[in-house]
């Protein structure tokens, strides 16, 4: 048993995002998320800045390593569905490290049908993209997981997508 | 009223740059426009991203807050993307510049009429409504002029936004280098970051 209480998917998932000098979060609102985006707000290490579509927040992460500030997007699945484009015209080609953290809806006590076929878009466009992805289930795998697709990313100069299932977060339920 | 020639336009905004101007076009006409005004390392061209070339503009400008940053894209493109006024409005960074060459007309798609021309849709009232307080319509070279003169220090206290009214014609494509990465690997080493 721990000595101490673990800490929360979300402190996990703000410590390695720190320690991986991933200052610039760009979101579009998210109730799973809320918690995360909360806790980065409150750390003045973070600039946080919330776009109208996810398409906005991919291009300021994009921008913002053309100038050297690591930047990562945080997203529900229906979001992701809007991003193809962008992942595959400029994050791709280009080469840009944009770390898409996303918040998966759709599965595991979906109540909205429109999220959960959203969902099934979701990790057919990643292979057709051939970019890495990884779904995180078990917080005590969480920061492993992320810790190192955001160095991967990095060194490799790909982007990375982290699916961060009900599993390891609740998910949202009726 | 005599709308603008997009390629001399784009000449004007330039001439004379300096190493601290970066510049993101859209993709399509003003990603041509640019190439045409002369190749530079500091010009980030898209060949994607459509509707975010301002957002790009955006990231740039916060992450490199000593560099002036300009944008300059289309009508059909900021259309596509008029939520990142939204968004700029909000973040107000001074160093950033959004040029929207406004021609009424989706050029690199045949011409057909954008929102612009054909129901009265004006990007400078947008812009306004969005929070920036610096905006610009430029109709004539004078104004053109008055642009090219304020962006030479982009040191205010917020964004600067500026519609020109460009001619309705096409002009012939200079396509830039269309690597990517070397686009990207240039950029980053020309203000002096690690590929």
């Amino acid at each position: 048993m721990a000595e101490t209480a673990p800490s929360s998917w979300f402190d996990i998932a703000i410590a390695a995002l720190k320690r991986n000098e991933v200052k610039l979060i760009t979101y579009v609102p998210d109730r799973v998320l809320a918690p995360l985006i909360k806790g980065l707000q409150a750390d003045p290490y973070f600039e946080v800045i919330v776009a109208t579509r996810e398409e906005e927040a991919a291009g300021i992460v994009t921008g913002a390593w053309m100038g050297g500030v690591r930047g990562a997007v945080l997203m529900q699945t229906s979001g992701f569905a809007t991003l193809p484009n962008v992942i595959a015209s400029l994050l791709v080609p280009y080469q840009v490290p944009a770390i898409l953290i996303v918040s998966e809806r759709g599965t595991l006590g979906e109540f909205n049908v429109g999220q959960a076929l959203v969902c099934r878009t979701m990790r057919p466009v990643l292979e057709s993209l051939a970019t890495e992805h990884h779904t995180v289930t078990r917080i005590d795998e969480f920061d492993f997981i992320l810790d190192r697709s955001i160095k991967q990313a990095v060194m490799t100069q790909s982007p990375a997508t982290l699916i961060l299932s009900p599993l390891l977060t609740g998910g949202k339920v009726l | 009223m005599s709308a603008l020639d997009r390629r001399a336009a784009m000449a004007t905004l330039l001439a004379d740059r300096k190493d601290d101007l970066l510049v993101v076009p859209g993709l399509g006409s003003t990603c041509w426009d640019l190439a045409a005004a002369g190749d530079n390392d500091r010009n980030f061209y898209l060949w994607g991203a459509m509707g975010g070339a301002a957002m790009i503009g955006l990231g740039l400008a916060l992450a490199q807050p000593d560099k002036r940053v300009l944008v300059v894209t289309g009508d059909g493109e900021m259309l596509m993307g008029m939520g990142s006024l939204a968004t700029i409005g909000v973040k107000r960074p001074a160093n950033l510049a959004v040029v929207v060459f406004d021609n009424g007309h989706y050029g690199e798609t045949g011409m057909q009429p954008s929102h612009t021309s054909t129901g009265g849709v004006d990007l400078v009232a947008i812009a306004e409504g969005c929070g920036i307080a610096a905006v610009l319509d430029v109709r004539d070279e004078a104004g053109l002029a008055g642009l090219a003169s304020r962006l030479k220090d982009l040191s205010g206290a917020g964004p600067l936004f500026a519609r020109v009214a460009i001619a309705a014609g096409e002009a012939p494509r200079v396509l830039p280098e269309r690597d990517g990465i070397v686009l990207k690997n240039r950029f980053r080493a020309a203000i002096g970051l690690k590929a």
